[in-house]
């Protein structure tokens, strides 16, 4: 079975992101950029499968600018078999990036796609979930545990909800997106940088999958939130309690 | 409103759901086994059916587990980008939206055909207080004819085993006044043991940040983030929590942010309204005395490292 990983290069997590003055958007020039985090723990996954001998292949995509190379070559390193880049320059929303991902499926015909649950530059938390739609595969979203069987071809699910896990069982083909705690991806060793340099990327466009980007979407202006007020270091345990009875009144 | 489920329930829900509010004019109610589980499948399928159908203007759903899971999914069926995480609305199809973690706000207008599909963070919109005299309007219900509804074209089915999760009987985290977090710097699970009997004094709900879930501390349906629950309570208070970037998105918005920290220089301090530099026993214990109801802690329960 192949399973297909899609990564995303996003503004490193550690990064402090400032507003550009004219409110068109993050400055991102000069700014150290990454895998999206959940995208490194659906790499990991996918490799895990792989070594447990449930899968033959693990393909790693990225759909975006030239840049999208750096970040592939990353997963390639950390031990995907080999990378798939769709250019396109700007302007990318989460229903063309599920399109473009299911224009790939079609000709690579994938038993399992693992995308992160969201990037965290937009932290839009859609991408799986519509490709999982265009696809009419089942859907297994904030996964926290993933376990195969591959005899069954079920992939059975645990998932982050808001009241605690939830248990799904679902059929293959399906889409997993995963969350934090699902495991803790590899570092890439130097003898693996090494031989991912001589790993394929193949190079697509949009245009070569038939898929026409479109938007329905327009950024009007990017702003920084609105500042907290400044804080009051208290020196006892008592005059916090008051301030928060009296001055505060919350408690 | 629509309202899917199955049985006394989902009736139940129904009947509540005609006089909730006064801009209710109408509730649709699927009633099928399909519908018993929260699953997206099914979920997005019957979105997806209501909407060609009945052609709203917008489709909206608070931006939970639930509805992340479910509404991008309805919006590829519908060919529609959904504009999720709202925290604001400019014009009927123009909406703010956080990103990077919250450290940047977002307005963005859908440019497309109805639907305008959204989720919204329930933390950033008041429930206006309106009258609930008995003479309400009650809107009238409306059973949403499932006999074409087909799944045929689903390749492959989902399946819902079970839901873990810890009985509390805590204010809900998501809709608590007061929210008692503990960090990494509780150092134990044993030291947010005294943290819940705080919460319990002030009836506070309990959070959690992603480090004291991953060492173990408490579950994960506690934890407080970019990519755990997003709060805005009156009263936040935050022990030993050193207020990475990914933490103060899921609380910023807090009314009043009282952060207990040995390390004067921890991020959080940026964000507080009150801090306190203190060794945590010490704090917990005697903020147990000083609540009303008398309880005593042994304040040497904590070891500082």
């Amino acid at each position: 079975m192949k399973i297909m990983v899609a990564v995303k290069r996003v503004v490193d997590y550690a990064v402090k992101i400032r507003v550009k003055p004219d409110k068109t958007g993050v400055e991102t020039q000069n700014v150290k950029m990454s895998m999206n985090p959940f995208c490194e723990i659906a790499l990991e996954e996918a490799l895990r499968i792989r070594e447990s001998g449930l899968a033959s292949e693990v393909v790693a995509v990225s759909v975006g600018p030239a840049q999208c190379v750096d970040t592939l070559r990353t997963g390639l390193a950390m031990g995907a078999d080999r990378g798939i880049h769709v250019e396109f320059k700007d302007g990318l929303n989460p229903l063309s990036v599920a399109k473009v991902l299911r224009a790939l499926v079609e000709a690579e015909k994938p038993g399992l796609l693992i995308l992160g649950k969201q990037a965290i530059d937009d932290d839009c938390n859609q991408t799986g979930q519509m490709l999982a739609g265009l696809l009419k595969w089942p859907q297994g979203t904030f996964a926290s545990k993933v376990t195969l069987d591959k005899e069954k071809r079920v992939a059975t699910v645990d998932r982050e909800v808001d009241g605690g896990i939830e248990t799904v069982l679902l059929d293959l083909p399906a889409v997993i997106t995963t969350d934090l705690r699902l495991n803790q991806p590899r570092y890439a060793t130097l003898p693996n940088i090494m031989k991912a340099k001589s790993k394929v990327i193949k190079k697509y466009t949009p245009e070569d999958l038939n898929v026409e980007i479109k938007s329905d979407l327009e950024v009007l202006q990017v702003t920084e939130p609105p500042k907290r007020k400044a804080g009051v270091v208290v020196s006892s345990v008592n005059e916090l309690i008051d301030k928060l009875k009296n001055e505060a009144r919350v408690i | 409103m629509l309202l899917a489920g199955s049985g006394h329930s989902l009736q139940e829900a129904a009947a509540n759901a005609v006089s909730c509010h006064p801009s209710v004019s109408k509730v649709l109610v699927a009633d099928s086994d399909r519908f018993i589980h929260p699953l997206a499948e099914p979920w997005a399928k019957l979105i997806q059916l209501v909407q060609q159908r009945e052609n709203f203007s917008h489709i909206v759903v608070a931006s939970g587990s639930f509805g992340k899971n479910i509404l991008p999914r309805a919006a590829a069926l519908l060919d529609v980008s959904p504009v999720t995480d709202v925290i604001g609305i400019s014009e009927s199809t123009t909406f703010v939206r956080p990103i990077y973690a919250g450290n940047a706000l977002c307005t963005v207008r859908y440019t497309g055909a109805h639907p305008c599909m959204l989720t919204i963070r329930s933390t950033s919109f008041q429930v206006q207080p309106y009258s609930t005299d008995s003479k309400a309007h009650k809107a009238p219900i409306s059973q949403v004819d499932l006999s074409t509804f087909e799944e045929a074209d689903t390749i492959g089915k989902s399946q819902y085993v079970k839901l873990t999760s810890q009985d509390s009987e805590r204010p809900d985290l998501g809709n608590s006044r007061i929210v008692v977090t503990g960090g990494r710097g509780l150092k134990s699970a044993e030291n947010f043991k005294m943290l819940e009997k705080l919460a319990e004094k002030l009836g506070a709900a309990v959070g959690a940040t992603r480090a004291a879930v991953d060492a173990g501390f408490v579950p994960n349906d506690l934890q407080v983030g970019q990519t755990g629950k997003i709060v805005a309570p009156e009263l936040y208070m935050a022990f030993g929590v050193s207020g990475a970037i990914q933490h103060l998105a899921g609380m910023r918005d807090s009314k009043v942010i009282v952060a207990v920290n040995r390390d004067a220089d921890a991020p959080i301090f940026q964000v507080n309204s009150l801090s306190l530099s203190l060794s945590l026993g010490y704090l917990m214990g005697t903020e147990i005395k000083d609540s009303s109801c008398g309880f005593i802690l042994n304040a040497n329960g904590y070891k500082s490292s």
